[in-house]
């Protein structure tokens, strides 16, 4: 039986050499090529070639209507002595700064009170998402009303408390213009930290604040021993969000104030989008909006070293 | 170290009782075990005597002062989580000295009482590495170093062995009862695994839908349980219970399913005729001619013994023996039970009926 089974099989096909048609056809890394092939295509597409084209055009001359000839540096010269241009940088960085801050502060507040046990929770949680899912030009013509220098319900309520004899010109004075459009930053931006953070709270487990309780801590010693660390993470996302979109936010402003008064809440977008669509000037316009860039790159190093794993996180699991 | 005295302790979340008044009197230095199937309310009573669940009514002391409306932190108890619960984002060193830290301890002091609980522990190496850096064992230890550290009244456990394989839940057993026989603090360790109970306790409290089944020494309750919960529950494999009718007048015996005739020993009086549960432990069978015919079913070898389903009457039994007899299923033997170790039970209410 044994020296049967032994004897070599005869006459086997040839086998036939992969031509390199085949391989593209077959080999792992290709297929793996082809499959990322439309997501590569989608990005490329919509997000490279703008950013390539509009960093492009920022070195040209081009207006609404004529292509440009590379100029070189010659818009960022210009804007480097233009005193609206630092003025929009130093609005843009007071208005991410505060509104940021705030968010941050309001957002982590809510979400540790939404994580308490109270009645009608679920309730009380979808009704902070409001102002995250009404459309940002909605509300700010509703804050456009409420901040309106005739008919802001605001100024109407502390006259008929007494409290003040005229109208708050809200929208018309620089100061009260860059306060108001902050607030209204803020109110559009709050939910989406609070909600982030609530789902970062809800990972903590229950029985760590238990152990703590047991340990001797206080709520405030919980929050800043426990909870604190552990949201970390989480804070450090949703922060480098949230600077982000408030750093390029356009709508708001462009249907409160469009800069106004007197470029007071310009922001870089508002501004570039001014100069480049109003005005015509393409390449000048350009040149604001890739003036963002550095600020942006910067905002993404600190919020990627901040989200590095950090030490407790790291080693493997043996759950 | 100090004594805990539980008084009538009732349990409602809303309007439903959990707890049903229980009182369990905890010696000074004693190991206690609370067994029970889940949803008996054993770790509710736990997190009640932590202070980490509102004591509904009675009364629960730890020494001589009683802690219904006591803090948990002025307890002055330590426990240990089921999942250790141990402080992902800080070093096995700040986990364990967190609670002297928040007490206000200087550094010294601190670093003083982690490096003893660490030696006791046998974790010095690991101080400075984090939680998600050690095995299931280590973390276990951790959790108990940082019990230790603060050198409480009382020690809770909350089923603390069961996310651990098989093997390392024997070692850290042995290892919790060599600390308890070190430290001699008063201990209460809650558990649904009653080989857990038997090796570990002094004392263990059965508890069953928030009662006390019965309460006592391991081998009290193996020898003489209280009622047929506890005889089916402490003891593996689980005894066997046979309904059927007591016979007290001429010869005393018992009459089991299909009419087999088992061995009494004695009987309760005036109970000819009465309808009993007779309960046997598989290790009290024994191989006879004067035993009840029985057909074998399955045999489990373990090496140190066999274990034997049979049936007995038409029901189902377990028998263990020492010795290595030649069975195959299909066989026909003959089992006596010890008439001595018989345990005879209440059909209605499970309450033991022999002396």
């Amino acid at each position: 039986m044994a020296d049967i089974a032994l004897q070599p099989r005869t006459a086997k096909a040839q086998i036939r050499e992969a031509t390199a048609w085949d391989q593209l056809r077959t080999n792992r890394n290709w297929l793996g090529f082809w499959f990322m092939l439309p997501a590569m295509g989608f990005l490329i597409f919509f997000l490279a070639y703008p950013l390539g084209l509009g960093i492009w055009i920022s070195f040209t001359d081009a207006r609404i209507g004529r292509p440009g000839v590379f100029i070189g540096t010659e818009n960022y010269e210009w804007l480097w002595g233009d005193s609206i241009f630092w003025l929009s940088v130093f609005n843009t960085l007071l208005y991410t700064s505060v509104a940021s801050a705030i968010k941050f502060a309001v957002g982590l507040y809510l979400a540790l009170l939404l994580n308490e046990n109270m009645p009608f929770k679920a309730m009380l949680r979808a009704m902070v998402l409001i102002p995250f899912i009404v459309p940002t030009v909605l509300s700010a013509l509703a804050f456009w009303w409420i901040f309106d220098s005739q008919f802001s319900i605001i100024s109407w309520s502390l006259k008929h408390l007494g409290l003040i004899t005229h109208n708050i010109n809200f929208l018309g004075d620089t100061t009260w213009a860059r306060i108001c459009v902050i607030f209204a930053n803020i109110w559009r931006g709050v939910p989406f930290v609070a909600i982030t953070l609530l789902a970062g709270l809800q990972t903590v487990q229950p029985s760590l604040y238990e152990a703590a309780t047991l340990d001797g801590a206080s709520k405030w010693e919980m929050f800043r021993y426990i909870t604190y660390p552990l949201l970390t993470p989480i804070i450090a996302v949703v922060m480098t969000f949230s600077v982000l979109f408030t750093f390029t936010d356009f709508q708001l402003i462009w249907a409160m104030t469009r800069g106004g008064p007197v470029n007071a809440t310009h922001l870089m977008a508002t501004l570039s989008y001014q100069r480049a669509i109003i005005a015509g000037q393409l390449g000048e316009g350009a040149a604001i909006s890739s003036a963002m860039i550095p600020f942006l790159l910067a905002a993404i190093m600190v919020s990627w070293f901040g989200l590095q794993r950090r030490k407790w996180q790291q080693g493997e699991n043996n759950d | 170290m100090s004594s805990v005295q539980i008084r009538d302790v009732r349990k409602s979340f809303g309007g439903f009782e959990v707890l049903h008044g229980v009182s369990i009197p905890i010696e000074d230095g004693a190991f206690v075990v609370l067994v029970g199937p889940s949803g008996c309310g054993k770790s509710t009573l736990l997190r009640m005597l932590a202070g980490l669940e509102n004591i509904t009514s009675g009364t629960i002391s730890i020494g001589d002062r009683v802690v219904n409306n006591v803090q948990p932190k002025e307890r002055d108890i330590a426990m240990v989580f089921q999942n250790y619960a141990l402080y992902p984002h800080m070093t096995v060193a700040d986990n364990m000295g967190f609670s002297l830290k928040l007490r206000g301890a200087s550094a010294d002091e601190i670093g003083k009482g982690v490096r003893r609980a660490a030696e006791i522990l046998a974790l010095t190496p690991l101080l400075d590495r984090y939680p998600r850096q050690l095995s299931g064992g280590q973390r276990q230890r951790v959790a108990m170093g940082r019990a230790i550290v603060r050198d409480p009244q009382v020690f809770l456990f909350d089923e603390p062995l069961s996310n651990l394989d098989a093997k390392l839940r024997v070692a850290m057993r042995t290892e919790i009862k060599e600390l308890h026989q070190r430290l001699k603090t008063t201990t209460v360790y809650v558990t649904h695994d009653q080989i857990e109970a038997m090796t570990m306790a002094d004392k263990i409290v059965v508890m069953h839908d928030g009662i006390v089944e019965q309460m006592g020494s391991p081998l009290e309750l193996y020898d003489k349980p209280d009622n047929q919960f506890v005889a089916g529950f402490i003891g593996s494999p689980a005894m066997n219970f046979l309904s059927g009718k007591l016979i007290a007048n001429g010869s005393l015996g018992f009459v089991g399913p299909n009419g087999i005739k088992l061995p009494l020993a004695t009987a309760p009086a005036n109970s000819d005729g009465r309808p009993a549960v007779y309960g046997i432990r598989p290790e009290h069978f024994t191989i006879a001619d004067d035993g009840a015919e029985a057909e074998i079913v399955v045999v489990e070898p373990t090496g140190s013994e066999t274990q034997v389903i049979a049936k007995l009457g038409g029901e189902q039994v377990i028998a263990v023996f020492r010795e290595r007899h030649q069975f195959n299923p299909g066989d026909k033997v003959r089992l006596k039970p010890d008439p001595a170790l018989v345990h005879l039970f209440d059909e209605t209410t499970g309450k033991r009926l022999n002396a």
